[in-house]
């Protein structure tokens, strides 16, 4: 039996108004990302490489086309739905980290358990895990602004990789960062991939980051333009 | 238990601005509550009114008087068991502004106010002292008077130097019986009248007529006037509720003014916190997009919106509910003399509890609704 791609994408197609102006985004995009696979997003400013990134994870919905993860046809969830979705399959890194400031490392960590049914004993073995995994054990009751840029992200790929979600979506996870930092945090995310055999989605502009991931993909004015496979 | 933690730690986030609209809601409840109170004083007199207490005065104006004539004719009424007469003094102690209430009254008019109470001793010693008052606990207190101290009062209406000797103080039977008043003999006011050419004597300001049921107060009001009816002085007769209304009628608008401007009070906090809960929630759009990102749902980001708006109520409001019976206490001090009566009532705690909750729900409707319907894309892309 064939298994289905992480993520397949049919005749994509997404458009924004903008002053009365209908601007189309992306246009009839058609891809699959297999599971287990690191695929790099590239391409220009503009180019719609974001917005695909926020139809894969759901946080935005395309005018047209088929968007299945693991099989499932998101574009047919309702909001609730999707929340709940995204609760339980996707993990989000953002270029400025979004962490709440509020609260401490491990609690910004353990936020996403929250909505899983774990006891408060639970929540703390796997936060306090995951926290070590990237390193951070010793800043478990820092909050963010008491952390490096390159501490934070590592906070929020802690965050993201929690719930042990079927798909990590990055956008532009090193955009933020000194080239150093930036260097952990991609080799981070090629061990979680190689490790945890995560499907990640990544945004960059920058090639040397995109060199980190298996498969490329190139967006130009909506449209994919080559898709490389990376063996 | 996540919620809580966001909530009280957002709050906490400007320290100076929540700091700020935590005192403009602790000064709003606090002057609302002062100003419930003062309105509360002004019925005071109405509240304590007994049901089984009619007043028999002029038809036509308080300052006309009725003969006492009219004593006996009344107490022949049926239902009827006390009549007592009462005569406003309106004599000034040393100053204008060291103003309280003086009435001249027939020796049964206690018989009629249950609610003072005097010792038999000091009762029976003013029933012999021709010159003899009767002042009140709050009254004693305010000037120092005591027993055996002679008042001087130098009369208004009656005009002349007056000297009363103070043969009893009495005291209210409870905290709500308003006791600053002096009481001195009908009989020594009318001898003087009578001394004088003007025809003034044996005349009363208001008979007040003690009943034996509250509910015959209608039927013996109308009988008594019916008494009275195409006489040269006719009467109206009212329950002693009433009469304290006309009174606090006579200062409608000014407690019309002063309820508003409670409610304005209201409004205007109700502003700022609305500000204070907008500037807080567009400032974390990318926070509850990241929420939101994270599988929290709308509810949950109003949830936080809203925790957050009644937690600064609750703390401003509280310290302003804590603050109000002091500030009335202190308030009683330099304005007892106005109000005597002016205690907090627990209606008036209630209102201001209310009042701070509503302005905490209410100022956080548009905000977290705002907050809760943020696409996530564009909360995103926000810059706090």
């Amino acid at each position: 039996m064939q298994v289905a791609p992480a993520v397949e994408i049919r005749h994509l197609a997404k458009s924004y108004r903008r002053g009365g102006q209908v601007v189309p985004v992306l246009t009839d995009i058609t891809l699959d990302i297999q599971r287990g696979e690191f695929t790099a997003l590239m391409g220009p400013s503009g180019s719609g490489k974001s917005t695909l990134l926020n139809l894969i994870a759901g946080i935005d919905k395309p005018d047209s086309g088929v968007l299945r993860v693991a099989g499932l046809d998101i574009t047919t969830l309702n909001e609730g739905e999707l929340a709940d979705w995204r609760a339980r399959n996707v993990g989000f890194i953002f270029q400025f980290y979004n962490l709440m400031p509020v609260l401490s490392a491990y609690e910004n960590v353990e936020l996403p358990l929250t909505l899983t049914n774990l006891s408060r004993a639970e929540r703390r073995d796997r936060v306090e895990f995951t926290l070590g995994m990237v390193g951070l054990a010793d800043r478990m009751d820092h909050h963010p602004s008491e952390l490096s840029g390159g501490q934070q992200q590592r906070v929020a790929i802690a965050r993201a990789v929690i719930t042990d979600p079927q798909l990590i979506v990055a956008d532009e996870p090193t955009g933020d960062l000194d080239r150093q930092s930036a260097a952990d945090i991609l080799a981070m995310l090629q061990r979680l991939n190689a490790e945890l055999g995560t499907t990640i989605v990544m945004v960059t502009h920058d090639a040397q980051a995109a060199k980190t991931a298996r498969r490329l993909v190139h967006l130009e004015k909506g449209e994919l333009i080559v898709e490389p496979r990376v063996t | 238990m996540h919620a809580l933690k966001l909530i009280l730690r957002n709050a906490l986030r400007h320290k100076i601005r929540t700091g700020l609209t935590v005192f403009g809601l602790f000064v709003a409840v606090l002057a609302y509550g002062l100003l419930q109170t003062v309105i509360d004083a002004w019925y005071a007199g109405a509240a304590a009114a007994s049901k089984t207490r009619l007043i028999t005065r002029s038809s036509i104006s308080l300052a006309f008087t009725l003969p006492i004539s009219y004593e006996a004719r009344i107490k022949g009424v049926e239902g009827v068991t006390t009549v007592a007469r009462s005569t406003w003094f309106g004599g000034i102690y040393k100053e204008p502004k060291n103003f309280f209430p003086q009435f001249a009254v027939s020796g049964n008019y206690l018989d009629l106010y249950g609610e003072f109470l005097l010792p038999d001793a000091e009762r029976q010693a003013w029933m012999r002292d021709r010159r003899g008052a009767l002042i009140g606990r709050q009254l004693a207190n305010q000037y120092g008077f005591k027993v055996g101290d002679v008042i001087p009062l130098r009369g208004s209406i009656y005009q002349g130097e007056w000297q009363f000797v103070v043969r009893g103080i009495f005291d209210g039977a409870d905290d709500t019986k308003i006791t600053r008043h002096m009481l001195f003999h009908w009989e020594y006011l009318n001898e003087w009248l009578a001394q004088r050419p003007a025809r003034r004597a044996n005349q009363t300001g208001v008979f007040i007529v003690g009943i034996d049921a509250p509910e015959r107060a209608a039927d013996v009001s109308r009988k008594v006037d019916g008494l009275f009816e195409n006489s040269v002085a006719e009467t109206l007769t009212e329950t002693e509720t009433a009469f304290q209304l006309a009174f606090v009628a006579m200062s409608n608008e000014i407690i019309a003014a002063i309820r508003v401007v409670s409610y304005v009070v209201i409004l205007i906090i109700l502003a700022v916190m609305a500000n204070t809960m907008a500037m807080s929630a567009r400032e974390r759009t990318a926070e509850y997009a990241t929420l939101k990102a994270l599988g929290f749902g709308p509810g949950f980001i109003a949830l936080l919106l809203f925790g957050e708006s009644l937690a600064i109520c609750a703390v401003g409001g509280g310290a302003g509910l804590w603050a109000t019976p002091h500030a009335a206490a202190a308030f009683k001090q330099t304005a007892g003399s106005i109000f005597p009566i002016f205690a907090v009532s627990q209606a008036t705690v209630i209102a201001q509890a209310l009042c701070a909750a509503t302005v905490g729900v209410t100022a956080a409707i548009v905000p977290a609704v705002q907050a809760a319907r943020v696409r996530i894309v564009e909360g995103l892309r926000a810059v706090g």
